[in-house]
Order: structure tokens, then sequence, then C-alpha cells
């Protein structure tokens, strides 16, 4: 029963965010096509972290660097006159899965509060290191040339093109992390996160598991990466603040951690929040940080858990 | 490169480290003992340099100013602590960071809304301004000499505290058993606020003192925040020895790569390659050290007993 609820409620969502385009049109809001855009880019890269936080238990809070490499990877590819989308957004997910080899193989010996200070830490350095790369900007970052090119079939110039290529994404994503989680692989890492020394007795060490979701996770955000500069055209250093990594972070937790849906409902709400709140007043961010700290110590279970069968699994 | 250059920035590295250490001294002590990680840590510095270049404004002594921003930090701190973090003490590192990721933006955007955007600048006193002659041809600036100075009194003071008083013992106590010495009848939660307020007149210490060399501006804590996050990580979480060790190491690493990467690379590799690939090693070398220093010994290099 409460699977097919779960069902029922993720069909829901795919339905009404197909219906965004059409309707937006309609009202002659096109505005909402690109904010929903964003959003669902953002919900990619909480999927990706929820994989590892939700299931893994490995509070990554730096998973803004895996948004940086994915994107510098089109941009550059881009400067030098690579348009090619495949190559390039295959070149921003190895790219990002090997960055995440690098990290996660220090980063999972520890863990804890080591575990996010490190995590944290690496994802500051590679944040300076976008800003010393004057070829590419620099401080100011750059403008992307072309958005990626993919041989004429679809156009990412077309708004609603780039919104159905990024919805399709974001479903196959969902779908990707939830087989993941319910295979054997899934049980090994869901098994490391509530018990360590227990998973070690039953015969197998969680570290490879644990580094291989790590990887897994940060080339999914390496992805949304690519997508995200193809959606603001324009890339700067500031993909990889550490302020960003707190915000994928805190759209798991607001939607609700190891949830089919949590993470994307925790996107839309963190973003659209944003959005009406910087409509108020320059000041939005006072209301905001006040607000998170309300969310952290009052709604423990996220929203995906008011959601009928939020809770399966 | 010659011997007054090193030694020049020697002294920059050290400067740089007990800064560092000010603000690794309170937040390891409140992880040590509270089991709390507390991102604002960087935002105290940030309203200590607000509140001390303000004071300095009104009073026309810089002195005055500066020695008036503690206490009036660690009001603030003690603030934060009760209203916001108190609750905290209980709940998993998880929603500790993400709190306190909220008051960042919270306090970040207060101080734009009170004294705007534009960073604030101060000059120093006439008296503190000039450099102290060392004869040989080296000179250093008389303020980042005191600053040093201060620091390592401080850290000298902290250790005193820690380790022979009576304050410091409960302190020690309450970080091993929280509940015993509860029952033996101390006031646990106060002490706990006492101490909070005390590493937030700490890193208000460091703001006061960094207010008339760096910018002083919304956001300016963040930055030295994750630096004092590597120096803590190096140094070993909870450890005060391993926050001073890893503060000194990361200062003097910092500062050293910044002057000297450069030249040195230019002798290995091509000057324009070198041009390139300096700053951008330089930047990225405390990060470096600390992934060696991690995958030698995970646990830092002076891990706290008792945990």
């Amino acid at each position: 029963m409460r699977s097919r609820a779960r069902k029922l409620v993720l069909l829901a969502m795919l339905a009404l965010l197909v219906l965004v385009p059409p309707a937006a049109a309609l009202l002659h809001q096109l505005f909402y096509v690109d904010l929903l855009r964003r959003v669902m880019i953002f919900g990619i890269a909480a999927v990706s972290l929820d994989l590892i936080l939700g299931y893994g238990g490995m509070v990554s809070f730096g998973h803004a660097a895996y948004l940086g490499v994915g994107a510098y990877a089109v941009t550059v590819l881009a400067y030098y006159g690579i348009h090619d989308g495949l190559l390039q957004w295959a070149v921003a997910i190895g790219g990002s899965m090997l960055v995440a080899l690098a990290i996660g193989a220090v980063s999972i010996r520890t863990s804890g509060i080591y575990f996010i200070m490190i995590t944290l830490a690496f994802t500051q350095m590679l944040y300076y290191l976008g800003i010393s790369l004057d070829v590419f900007g620099g401080d100011n970052g750059m403008r992307l040339p072309e958005r990626s090119q993919f041989f004429g079939l679809i156009n990412l110039n077309n708004g609603t093109e780039f919104y159905y290529l990024v919805l399709t994404i974001l479903a196959a994503v969902v779908l990707l992390v939830q087989r993941l989680v319910e295979s054997r692989f899934g049980m090994a890492i869901r098994a490391a996160k509530s018990n360590e020394a227990r998973s070690r007795a039953i015969g197998f060490s969680p570290y490879p598991y644990k580094l291989a979701a790590f990887v897994i996770s940060g080339g999914i955000c390496g992805l949304a990466g690519a997508l995200l500069v193809n959606h603001t055209a324009y890339l700067t250093p500031d993909f990889m603040q550490w302020t960003r990594s707190g915000e994928i972070l805190f759209m798991v937790i607001l939607g609700g951690v190891g949830t089919t849906a949590g993470p994307v409902l925790g996107a839309f709400t963190l973003l659209v929040l944003e959005d009406v709140l910087s409509g108020w007043t320059e000041h939005w961010q006072i209301i905001l940080g006040p607000l998170l700290v309300l969310a952290v110590l009052f709604a423990k279970r996220g929203l995906a858990g008011l959601l009928p069968g939020g809770r399966g699994g | 490169m010659n011997l007054q250059l090193v030694l020049e920035q020697i002294l920059n590295g050290l400067q740089l480290g007990v800064m560092l250490f000010l603000m690794a001294a309170g937040l390891t002590l409140v992880f040590g003992i509270m089991n709390l990680v507390n991102l604002a840590h960087g935002s105290l510095y940030m309203v200590g340099a607000y509140l001390a270049t303000t004071f300095y404004r009104w009073t026309g002594s810089f002195v005055l100013g500066s020695l008036l921003a503690l206490p009036a930090t660690l009001i603030v701190g003690v603030i934060v602590e009760v209203v916001a973090l108190r609750t905290l003490y209980e709940r998993d590192h998880l929603d500790q960071v993400l709190a306190t990721f909220g008051l960042i933006l919270f306090f970040n955007e207060l101080i734009a809304i009170i004294w705007g955007r534009v960073g604030l600048f101060t000059d120093l006193p006439q008296w503190l301004s000039g450099s102290l002659d060392f004869g040989g041809g080296f000179s250093y600036p008389l303020y980042r000499l005191l600053i040093v100075m201060l620091g390592f009194a401080v850290a000298l003071l902290l250790w005193y505290v820690v380790a022979r008083t009576r304050i410091g013992m409960l302190v020690r106590a309450g970080a091993s058993n929280r509940m015993m010495v509860a029952a033996l009848g101390v006031n646990i939660r106060l002490l706990y606020t006492l101490l909070f307020g005390f590493g937030a007149a700490l890193a208000g210490l460091a703001g006061a003192m960094a207010a008339p060399i760096y910018a002083v501006q919304p956001g300016m804590g963040e930055q030295i925040l994750i630096q004092v996050f590597v120096v803590i990580v190096i140094g070993g979480i909870g450890s005060i020895r391993g926050a001073f060790a890893g503060a000194i190491i990361v200062g003097a690493v910092d500062t050293l790569g910044r002057a000297f990467l450069k030249p040195a690379l230019a002798t290995l590799i091509s000057p324009t390659a070198a041009q390139a690939a300096g700053p951008a090693l330089a930047s990225i070398l405390i990060y470096l050290l600390m992934a060696l220093i991690l995958a030698l010994r995970p646990e830092g290099l002076f891990p706290a007993r008792g945990h």
C-alpha cells in the first residue's frame, strides 16, 4: 500500500512538472519555466547528495565541488571550440567522478565531524583554484560561448526543449538512485550506515562500497553542473562556493533525508522561497536564515514525511 | 631572496598563525567540551571586527575600542547560545551544521543592514602605525608584531586557565562526563554558556585585531572559518595544543607558500608557467597539507585525550 501511494505521488509530481511549460505559455508567465528548470537542476544535485547522505550516512558539505567541475568541463571544452554535448557532458560526469574519487578516498577514511569539515575544505580548495584560473575568467568567471549541441536534435537555446530535457534527466536520475538503493549494492551502503562494525563482521569492508557510492553521487552532481552552466550560460567560481554546498544540503534535509521525492521537493521549496523573499526585500537572507534554523529544530522528518507513503522504505 | 624578506615572511606567517589560533581555540573548546559544531564562529569574528571599528570611532581610542569589543562580542555569543544553540547540544552534527549555517546568513545580512555592504576601513593610530627597526636594514610593522605577542600571551593564559585553575578543572570534567559533573552540584548549563561566551570573546579579539589590517565586510568570517577548520583537522579536534600547532603550521605554510612558491617554481619550470601555476598552487597548499596529514594520521597531529 505504502509503496503504491508513493508511486502515485511521484507520478502526480511528474505530471505537474510536465504541465508547467504549456500552463506558463497559456498564462504568459514564461519566467516560471526558467525557475522550475533551475529547481529541477538543483533537484538532481540534491538527489545525488541524498544517495550518500540519506542511504550512506555521509554528510558531504562539499557537493558544490562537482557542480563546479561539471560546469567548468563544459565551459572549458566550449572555450576550445568543442560544442558536442555528448562529449562535454561525458567529460563533466567523468571529471566529477575523478574528483569525487580523490576527495572520497581521503575523507571516507574519517567520519562524523571530520568528514563534514574535510569535504568542505576540499570544495573551498577547488573554489580558490577556480578563482586563480585567469584563462577562464578567474574571479569574474566567463560567458559560456555556446550552449551544448546535440546534432540539432535538441536545441538548448529553446527554453521549453531544454526544460523537458532536464525533466527527463531528473526522472532518470531519480529512478537510477532508487534502483541503486534497492539493489545489493544499496543494501551494503545502508548496512554500513546503520552499523559499520556489524558490516565488517558479516564479511564485507564498507570502504569500497561507500567510496563507490560517493563517486556515483559526484558523477550525477557533475551532470547537474553541466546542466546548470547551460542554464545560466555563464560560468563563475561561485558555483563552487561553500554556501552553495550548504544550500544543497538544506534541500535534502528540508525535503526529507533518504526519501525518493524529498530532495526535489526540498529544492523546490528552498528556491521558490528564495525567489519570493528576494521579491519582498533586498535583505531576504535575514528572514531565510532564522527560517532555516527553525526548520532544522522543528521539522525533523522533512516535507516528504507529510506526503502519503512518503516514509516508505 | 634575501634574509630580510625571509624573516619578514616568517613573522607574517606567525601573525596569521596566532589569529587562526584565537579562532581555533574557541571553536575546538566548544567542540571538544559541548560536542557542538559551530559554523557561526566566523560570524562572531566578524561581529568583533565591526564592533571594535565602531567603538574606535566613537571613543577615538583604538585600545579602548578593541577592549570594549571583547565583552560586547561575549554578550552576543551568550545571546546566540541561549536563544539558538542550547537546544542543539543533543542533536547530531548535521543538524548543528545546518542550524549554524542559517545563523551565518542571518548575521551577514544583519551586518549589511546596520553597516552596509561596503567594507569599513580604519587607520591605525599614529603610535601603532610605525615599524620597529631591528638594525641591519630589517624592520617590521609594530602592529603586526604586537598581534604576534598578544597571541602568544593569550595562548599561555589559556593553557594556564584550562590546566591549572578550578574553572579549567570543571571545564575538563564537564567534557569527560557531563552528567557526573551536574550530579556533583555544578551548574553545567551555566558553565557551557560562559564557555561559549568566552570562545566568542576570543573570536571577537581576533576580529578586533584583524580590523585595521584586513577588509571589514559582511562575509569576512567565512573565509577565515574554513582555514580554521583546516587548522583544527590538522591539529586534532578538541585539543588546544593541536589547535596551536595547527594554527602556526597553517599560518606559516600559507604565507610562505604565497611568498616563495612562485620564485621557487620559476627555477624549476619556465617563468611563464610558474607565473600561472604559482599562485594557484599557493592558494591550495594548506588543503593539500591537510589531505597529506589525514592520509598519515586521520586523528590529526595531537588528538584530544579521552575521546
